[in-house]
């Protein structure tokens, strides 16, 4: 009896390879070109993975029958990562995105395997000749959020759940306090850490904690709208983030520095199907368009709109957010008068600039 | 001094609401094992619990029948663990994992199916009907102690529900009929206990109050549904019942402490001080639980008396010796 069972597995497993096998050999005909997403979290977060879903739905509204795309949803950064990466390109995906940094090793594993598959990485810094990274420089949005946070405070306090002690949350928190302060040098920004992307109680209750502490603007680094919900259950306002979040709490959300990829991935897509993309470090800003300022909120007065419309050109003709003088919270100098810090600076940041509240816990 | 005090006030109030939903689920779970049933399908049935009971309550616009629809669901999923534990005397914790794996997937589902069209169907980031915090005048301005008073309806039943948990399983015949079945299903059913049913009772009962448990969370904890919403609370409710030693009353000082941490801390980073890597305070529910582990292992060597439920885990028939 046992015997027979193995047998029926062995034949199974051999029928499922060969199965496999076919499929593989039957793509190289014509066909749509595959592109498969790896997401962090669910597209319902109505954040950050809700925006490269969007990003997504746009490549299928643009190229019809020529492109086909699927996605993979919270998706554990580690092993798991790479044996769902591994899968997609087997199973014969012409090109794969990964979009949260932890899933920076596992790509570049898979892709070493993989020569012919073309893979994008967002938000991290390891490139092969079939692997590119790209990412957004949404701290200039940041930066106009800050303007607008700093105006519009009455206590010159305001609140900032933050994610993970890494480069990218502690530039997103300095660019934003660094508008604050230039609307505002009275005010500061009190940072909590959560530890995590997303768990909507626990933000929420960093949230809380710091409306108890007394801030009465509160802004976030999380994936979801909780922190927002929270400020406008105790009557106080807030910035969202990732997407336009305004639209689905309301209007105490005065703006949200936001992701658009729609373009993106577009462009990057098509130069893959005409066989002119070349590995890439993408980064872009405000001039591209990938990262923007939602609209406003009714909430945000007509001189702070100018205000923050002056700062967007000046950003566009030349992004002087990390240029001099700019002190460190300790109050040592941190960029020297007239210089300014060069990309490689902005992706290794690891202190705070003056301003802000809160420690950066050791790694 | 004040602000110490507001300060206090504050995490209190945080603390005693956060771990509300922590208390129904630990009642509930405590009663499924004293009756020898382990569930570890809590989790799972949290969600299913939290996404059914706002889906109710959005379209109803009654957050009661919203409670009533969590509880049916939380009885239906025990239900189903019963009768394959039970019935089926399948292994427990097979049975009780497949029941997280199950709820916490059909819970995602129907939170991309169930919303308006205006949304996609999907849930999530919709806005229903809640539970407020009720502030009862005069008494919720006393310092400290008027934390207890600015809670909302589901808190406030917590105040009743714990004692009577606690006076039912230790101070009725029918709460010695189940510790009895718990401890010893042969001498039960000698003393004519029913096992099946009782144990089919309480499974149930537990179940709907760790789907009421859910429902705190999408109701009143963080109104809505968003996907994952217990983040691994399920997993605290198990942890929170060892460490109770199977004690509703006793639950309650560990939900607070666990549901507290995460309320304290914040509040501790809010005000400048430094802060504890979270990772340690993620992993403190468990660790405190492995101490009354090893604590309780050693208290029952010496004093001969026993603190789980001698059968936990182990399913019943007549002919078993």
């Amino acid at each position: 009896m046992k015997k027979r069972v193995l047998a029926v597995v062995a034949l199974a497993l051999v029928m499922s390879m060969a199965l496999t096998a076919c499929g593989t050999g039957a793509k190289e005909s014509e066909g749509p070109f595959k592109v498969a997403l790896v997401y962090i979290g669910p597209p319902g977060d109505l954040g950050w993975t809700y925006e490269h879903d969007r990003g997504r739905k746009a490549v299928e509204a643009e190229f019809g029958d020529d492109v086909e795309t699927t996605y993979i949803e919270s998706v554990e950064e580690g092993p798991d990562a790479a044996r769902v990466i591994r899968q997609y390109a087997q199973e014969g995906y012409d090109m794969i995105f990964a979009t949260s940094f932890g899933y920076m090793d596992p790509m570049f594993e898979v892709a070493e395997e993989f020569p012919d598959v073309i893979f994008e990485h967002c938000s991290g810094y390891k490139t092969l000749d079939n692997m590119g990274t790209y990412f957004g420089r949404i701290y200039q949005p940041r930066y106009l959020a800050g303007l607008v946070a700093g105006s519009m405070t009455e206590v010159n306090n305001i609140g900032y759940v933050a994610a993970f002690p890494i480069p990218e949350v502690i530039r997103g928190i300095n660019a934003f306090t660094l508008g604050v302060r230039d609307a505002n040098p009275e005010a500061t920004v009190t940072v909590v850490w959560t530890n995590t992307w997303y768990d909507p109680v626990k933000e929420r209750e960093a949230a809380i904690a710091l409306l108890d502490a007394g801030v009465d603007i509160v802004t976030q680094h999380q994936d979801t709208t909780e922190p927002q919900k929270a400020a406008q259950e105790r009557g106080a306002l807030s910035i969202g983030y990732d997407s336009d979040m305004r639209a689905f709490v309301g209007d105490t959300v005065l703006t949200s520095p936001m992701w658009n990829w729609e373009t993106y991935y577009i462009d990057t897509i098509r130069q893959a199907m005409d066989g002119k993309w070349e590995t890439h470090q993408y980064w872009g800003g405000l001039s591209d368009g990938v990262v923007k300022l939602a609209e406003f909120s009714p909430k945000v007065p007509q001189d702070v709109r100018d205000l923050v419309a002056d700062a967007q050109k000046a950003i566009i003709d030349d992004d002087d957010i990390f240029c001099g003088p700019i002190n460190a919270q300790d109050g040592s100098v941190l960029v020297a008068e007239g210089a300014c810090m060069d990309d490689a600076g902005k992706l290794s940041m690891m202190v705070f600039v003056e301003g802000v509240v809160g420690t950066i816990p050791a790694q | 001094m004040i602000d110490t005090l507001a300060l206090l006030t504050s995490i209190l109030t945080i603390t005693l609401r956060a771990g509300a939903s922590l208390i129904y689920g630990a009642i509930g779970e405590t009663y499924t094992e004293r009756s020898g049933i382990l569930n570890l399908g809590v989790e799972g049935m949290m969600l299913m619990g939290a996404v059914t009971a706002f889906a109710t309550a959005y379209y109803s616009g009654s957050v009661w029948l919203g409670l009533l629809v969590a509880m049916g669901v939380g009885a239906t999923l025990a239900a189903l663990h019963a009768f394959l534990t039970v019935t089926m005397r399948a292994n427990q914790v097979v049975s009780g994992l497949s029941i997280t794996l199950f709820g916490t997937g059909l819970a995602s589902f129907l939170g991309e199916r169930l919303g308006p069209a205006s949304n996609n169907f999907n849930l999530v980031g919709m806005v229903g009907p809640r539970f407020s915090p009720i502030e009862i005048p005069g008494l919720s301005e006393i310092p400290v102690l008027g934390a207890f008073f600015k809670q909302d309806l589901l808190t406030y039943a917590l105040f009743l529900l714990v004692p009577l948990a606690w006076a039912y399983l230790y101070k009725t015949r029918n709460g010695l009929n189940l510790r009895a079945v718990g401890e010893s299903p042969q001498t039960a059913d000698a003393m004519g206990i029913d096992v099946i049913r009782t144990r089919y009772r309480y499974t149930i009962v537990g179940g709907m109050l760790v789907g009421l448990g859910g429902a705190h969370l999408s109701l009143a904890y963080a109104p809505g549904w968003s996907e994952n919403i217990t983040g691994g609370r399920g997993w605290i409710v198990i942890a929170l019942v060892i460490f109770a030693m199977w004690n509703p009353a006793r639950a309650v000082l560990g939900a607070v402490l666990f549901g507290g941490i995460n309320a304290v801390q914040f509040r501790l980073q809010a005000g400048g001080a430094t802060t504890i890597p979270s990772a340690y305070l993620n992993m403190l529910p468990y660790l405190v639980t492995i101490a009354v582990l090893i604590a309780m292992t050693w208290w029952e060597a010496l004093s001969h008396r026993i603190g789980a439920p001698a059968a936990l885990g182990t399913p019943y028939t007549r002919e078993d010796k």
